[in-house]
């Protein structure tokens, strides 16, 4: 479009640069307004999480604090109830992702780069996996970890070494769950990124007799990386922002091994009325480790959501 | 180059070094063997290795799953205790058409639905043009535009009890200037869908804007020099030319966004923290996790997750048939 409007600048060229940069100032103005429009709310959560309670009422909502209206105490209480939980959430979440990812490209490799004619039926069983409602899965999912496979009493062992809660035999219970339905997500990943990789190096590697097992390693594991960046940055977004399965599997933001998500959608609500602020500091904190990796690779996160 | 072939030279070492036996086939090289080792060797055994554990893995959570809790939703089961599997009837489904409160959550689902992706789809398109009109900071609107969707819903539901809030709220000081309101958005009954498909709206239409700006980069130049010289207006030349060639972005996002508007279950229980939400805003996933883990009565919730999983799959089984068509998958 812009060779266009050169073009066409050439013959009215006063007229039309009048009528583009007023164009451009009208398209600028609808950018921002709508910058204003996505920010608003994470605004006046920003502002509201440093009120005090009386500043919070008095006050208008977007609006930052007087002096006398500030305070770094709500922030200090949402640190404190939600510190148990960050842990938790970081404890499962990151092997939960680094495996989901791991077990996605070796699906994806194992039913891309492999000539055999059924995968395609296997590759849709698994992509249909991605849509499902989880609520189709949960009475059993529920029933697997608290009557099959309870981990908290098998393990029994471990939690008494660590001395930690036998509760986190549940957290473990959580991370498996989440990379079993993690890898529909991130073979379908991988998978487009193999299909579109250079097929001749495979080709070569396979000529000289290299088994699939090393064309894995040594080719194909370490062309991978950009990809792994986007597969484990998505992840571990979508793992660590979970609440559902985190609800039915630990049952009680009260548990020692509750994650952060859990402990947060009870924050704040049992005082007369709802604490705001501490919300608000308590929903920022919670969202941080999100907001720092996508403020620092939202390239990756875009491509890991548009596909 | 010279690092692939550095690779390949690796590769070959190191095969030089193992035995010339492949599979665990031992020593055993009688001819009427080698039929079956030939089939150990090929590339289909031993990409299992690969595929086939996680494979199985998410098939047993996904498939097995479902289908187990299609074998309870046949089932009485209610309260503590094993699952009696001796009796099984429909009854359970038969139960949630007579309930008014089934009936109630399906109407909101569908209307969450419908209102949500409907204008997730054309608000991100208008997005999309709008940061293809060769902008500057590009990069800039479009992370902003795209950062709600990187929190959680727990987060984001936070901050929108906040801004619909009756005496503070932002939206109700907006609304002010205007001489409207204060609503109380929240705990209106008449109020409360739309306002969650509002909020559902904030947080995804920017995952529709990155779907339609990836295939509006995609059509040729050409497409829009051709509708310029022909004298079409943008709007004309967007409507006629280019639109018709979203199909396949609006169907993906339409679908992606399927999934995301049946996980505002997070949303709503973030909401009032608690498995009831607000009064008029009870979808589905609700009523589901409600009557189960709340009321423990394992084989009516069961049934109304098999229920919900057939009109998720109303929209998902076309959509990948279509995918397996255009031979994408």
């Amino acid at each position: 479009m812009t060779d266009a409007t050169t073009t066409q600048t050439e013959q009215t060229e006063q007229t039309l640069t009048d009528q583009l940069s007023l164009y451009r100032v009208g398209l600028y103005a609808v950018l921002l307004t709508l910058v204003g429009f996505f920010l608003a709310p994470i605004e006046a959560g920003l502002v509201t999480s440093f009120k005090t309670t009386t500043a919070v009422t008095e006050t208008v909502s977007y609006m930052p604090p007087g002096p006398e209206g500030f305070t770094l105490q709500k922030w200090e209480t949402a640190f404190d109830q939600l510190l148990r939980g960050l842990i938790n959430s970081f404890v499962f979440a990151a092997p939960a992702t680094v495996i989901s990812a791991l077990l996605g490209s070796m699906t994806a490799y194992g039913l891309t780069q492999i000539d055999w004619r059924g995968q395609i039926p296997l590759l849709a069983l698994l992509i249909a996996g991605i849509f499902i409602p989880y609520q189709a899965v949960l009475v059993p999912l529920s029933r697997i970890w608290s009557v099959y496979i309870p981990l908290g009493d098998l393990l029994w062992f471990v939690w008494a070494i660590l001395g930690i809660s036998d509760d986190y035999g549940r957290l473990m219970a959580l991370s498996i769950s989440h990379i079993a339905y993690g890898i529909p997500i991130c073979t379908l990943l991988f998978r487009s990124y193999y299909k579109s990789m250079d097929i001749d190096m495979i080709e070569a590697a396979r000529l000289d007799g290299a088994s699939v097992r090393k064309i894995y390693q040594r080719v194909v594991l370490p062309l991978s990386t950009p990809m792994f960046a986007v597969v484990l940055i998505y992840q571990f977004t979508q793992i660590w922002n979970d609440l559902l399965f985190a609800l039915i599997l630990l049952s009680s933001s009260s548990s020692p091994a509750a994650p952060v998500t859990l402990i947060l959608s009870g924050l704040g609500v049992a005082q007369q009325g709802l604490d705001f602020a501490l919300r608000m500091s308590g929903a920022l904190l919670t969202a941080l480790p999100t907001l720092i990796i996508y403020i620092l690779f939202g390239e990756e996160f875009a491509e890991g959501v548009a596909s | 180059m010279d690092n692939l072939f550095d690779k390949l030279r690796r590769l070959r070492a190191d095969e030089g070094d193992e035995p010339p036996v492949r599979t665990d086939g031992g020593t055993a090289t009688d001819s009427s063997r080698s039929g079956f080792r030939e089939f150990l060797g090929s590339d289909f055994v031993q990409s299992m290795p690969f595929w086939l554990p996680p494979f199985l893995l998410a098939g047993f959570f996904v498939y097995g799953a479902i289908g187990w809790n299609l074998l309870i939703s046949l089932t009485d089961s209610s309260g503590f205790g094993p699952v009696d599997y001796s009796s099984l009837d429909f009854e359970m489904y038969a139960r949630a058409f007579n309930d008014p409160a089934f009936i109630e959550a399906t109407r909101n689902t569908l209307v969450l639905l419908i209102g949500f992706i409907g204008i997730c789809l054309v608000f991100g398109l208008l997005l999309a043009i709008l940061i293809d009109r060769h902008i500057r900071f590009e990069n800039t609107f479009r992370t902003i535009y795209l950062l709600p969707m990187s929190l959680s819903f727990v987060v984001t539901a936070q901050f929108w009890l906040w801004m619909y809030n009756v005496n503070n709220g932002m939206v109700n000081a907006f609304l002010g200037l205007f001489g409207l309101g204060p609503f109380n958005f929240i705990g209106n009954p008449e109020l409360v869908l739309p306002a969650v498909i509002f909020a559902l709206i904030w947080q995804f239409s920017g995952y529709a804007m990155v779907v339609f700006l990836a295939s509006l980069r995609a059509i040729p130049q050409e497409h829009y020099e051709a509708a310029r010289v022909d004298g079409a207006s943008t709007v004309k030349m967007y409507w006629r030319v280019i639109i018709p060639q979203l199909t396949n972005a609006v169907i993906s996002a339409l679908v992606v966004l399927m999934v995301f508007g049946l996980k505002a279950f997070d949303f709503l229980y973030a909401l009032v923290g608690g498995f009831q939400p607000p009064n008029g805003a009870d979808i589905l996933p609700t009523l589901m996790v409600r009557v189960a883990f709340q009321k423990n009565q394992w084989a009516y919730g069961s049934a109304i997750a098999i229920l919900l999983f057939l009109l998720a799959l109303g929209v998902i089984a076309p959509y990948l048939y279509y995918e397996y068509k255009q031979g994408t998958i």
